[in-house]
């Protein structure tokens, strides 16, 4: 386990921009001037008291051009560089309400500038593992799951956690076609799972507000699990008996599982799961059970069939 | 020399660079920096996509020619099958030695386990001895009709690399659909063309 306790919670010690200031954005002088104008508007949007977490990775992190620029954000097209070029000028962020219903007490909506000054955020440097064989190492700002849900008091009912994405074809183009997609995304999560100090709701990335093509202004960050799981852009969130229907289970469930928990033994049927390539890094490195996260995670699927339920 | 001659010598050069400029431009952005976050990837994926792009080129010269009724174009038919040969040796390289680094444990399970790599194996391996036999030495030593039938194998190998794409794609697969349905068309043509030929021999007879 290479998360490290942090002793003492000073604001300053929050990742530096300096150390994200991208190798690739200094060599390439007409790319750093065109990222200048959003890199100064982000800078007037910076996250103001994050605290230093316990769930802090000591790698090294990617650099904040390779994770805004090198997304999977389906609703912003297929390759990975277009949601940096089609998310910022679509996606309005604010002002952005998050619905919270179904089998609880309290249900009802809250308004994220409202919900980010409220919280008491954290930052979390987590590795980021996508089922395509690649990873980041990623410091998220945000708040834990579980905390908020409770806010909404769900009853014994709520055996799982349903999340959605907007769904507005004007802002998401690619939802326009239903043709393979069954949009707006979902996907779901047990409520131990949904419970567990890891399972995070990030608002912000290297102590800024998150872009648009990182999933702004809120989205879901479940580190032991595929990225796909850790949905974006999310609207609402619905305490549910049954276990929801997800995106990716939906379109092709031999091989997207409803857990689809980080697993190097179990392959993806188009590819092994063994090894991974951390952006950035030549050398593919071998892919950790739970992704490193076992120590935390590992007691929620005792008894499971980790082959069967992937 | 006369009109025609000039225009071979001029076109043949040009049309190698043509089929260069894609590695150029490989070449050019990967020492910028400017494949992205995932330079392997994308290098994989940039020379697969050109091996594919050029053998269906490769297997539209004939059609073309007659429909069009160029006979000059069959001279191009070689440079475009052995450009694809070579973009496709580049991919499988970049794969071997980028992506994996030589792991050949994994590179095995990979071939045997996972049907995309194999039917882009598969692709490959029928390529390869069509490569070999491309100059006009081998042509001689075979004779036309065997290596004219060898030379069929194309039509297994294309297929096979559009599979490989169609495989490998996640769920929307609009766009390896459209390199097979090319292939599909230019099969198509060509068995039509056999069957009116055949029953051209038969009437004849
Ligand atoms: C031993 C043989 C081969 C191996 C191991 C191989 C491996 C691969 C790999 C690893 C990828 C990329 C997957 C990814 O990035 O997720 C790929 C994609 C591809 N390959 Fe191959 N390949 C082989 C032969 C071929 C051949 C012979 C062709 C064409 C003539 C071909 C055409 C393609 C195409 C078109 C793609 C998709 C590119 C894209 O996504 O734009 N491959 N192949």
């Amino acid at each position: 386990m290479i998360i490290r306790q942090a002793p003492d919670l000073h604001g300053s010690e929050i990742t530096p921009r300096s150390a994200y200031v991208s190798r690739r954005g200094l060599m390439v002088g007409a790319l750093a001037l065109a990222a200048l104008p959003s890199t100064v508007r982000r800078a007037e949007a910076a996250l103001p008291n994050v605290a230093k977490s316990p769930f802090v990775l000591d790698d090294k992190r990617t650099p904040l051009e390779d994770i805004t620029h090198y997304n999977n954000f389906y609703e912003f097209g297929m390759d990975k560089d277009q949601p940096a070029k089609r998310a910022p000028g679509r996606l309005r962020t604010r002002p952005w309400t998050v619905r919270v219903e179904g089998e609880c007490g309290k249900p009802g909506t809250f308004d994220v500038d409202d919900f980010i000054r409220r919280s008491a955020l954290e930052e979390r440097v987590y590795r980021h593992r996508c089922v395509e064989a690649w990873s980041m190492v990623i410091p998220w700002v945000g708040v834990p799951l579980g905390p908020v849900l409770q806010r909404f008091d769900p009853n014994s009912r709520a055996r799982f956690v349903a999340f959605q994405t907007l769904f507005d074809p004007q802002q998401m183009p690619e939802e326009s076609s239903r043709l393979i997609y069954p949009w707006p995304y979902t996907e779901g999560l047990r409520i131990d799972e949904a419970m567990n100090p890891l399972a995070f709701l990030a608002v912000g990335l290297y102590g800024d507000i998150l872009a648009p093509q990182n999933g702004a202004p809120i989205r879901l960050v479940t580190p032991w699990k595929y990225g796909f799981k850790s949905i974006k852009s999310i609207v609402s969130i619905r305490f549910v008996e049954q276990q929801p229907p997800t995106l990716w289970n939906t379109v092709a469930p031999s091989e997207y599982g409803f857990y689809s928990n980080v697993n190097p033994t179990v392959d993806h049927p188009r590819w092994s799961q063994a090894k991974e390539r951390r952006i950035g890094e030549f050398f593919r490195r071998p892919t950790l059970m739970f992704n490193g996260y076992g120590e935390q995670v590992a007691g929620l699927y005792t008894g499971m069939d980790l082959k069967k339920y992937f | 020399m006369g009109a025609e001659d000039r225009r071979r010598h001029f076109l043949r050069p040009v049309v190698h660079l043509l089929c260069l400029l894609p590695l150029l431009w490989l070449a050019v952005q990967g020492t910028l920096g400017g494949l992205g976050a995932n330079p392997i990837e994308a290098a994989v994926r940039f020379l697969g996509d050109w091996a594919l792009r050029l053998l269906v080129v490769a297997l539209a010269v004939t059609p073309l020619r007659k429909l069009a009724g160029l006979p000059e174009l069959a001279r191009y038919r070689r440079m475009a099958g052995l450009w694809a040969f070579a973009y496709a040796s580049l991919h499988v390289s970049a794969y071997v030695v980028l992506d994996q680094f030589f792991d050949w444990a994994t590179i095995g399970h990979e071939i045997i386990k996972h049907k995309f790599i194999t039917a882009g194996m598969a692709a490959y391996t029928l390529l390869v001895p069509l490569a070999v036999t491309s100059t006009e030495g081998m042509l001689r030593r075979l004779g036309g009709r065997r290596w004219r039938r060898l030379h069929r194998l194309v039509y297994l190998a294309g297929p096979l690399a559009a599979l490989h794409y169609v495989w490998m794609v996640k769920a929307d697969i609009r766009q390896p659909l459209v390199y097979a349905a090319l292939l599909v068309a230019m099969l198509a043509y060509r068995a039509v063309s056999a069957l009116r030929q055949k029953e051209a021999a038969i009437q004849s007879r």
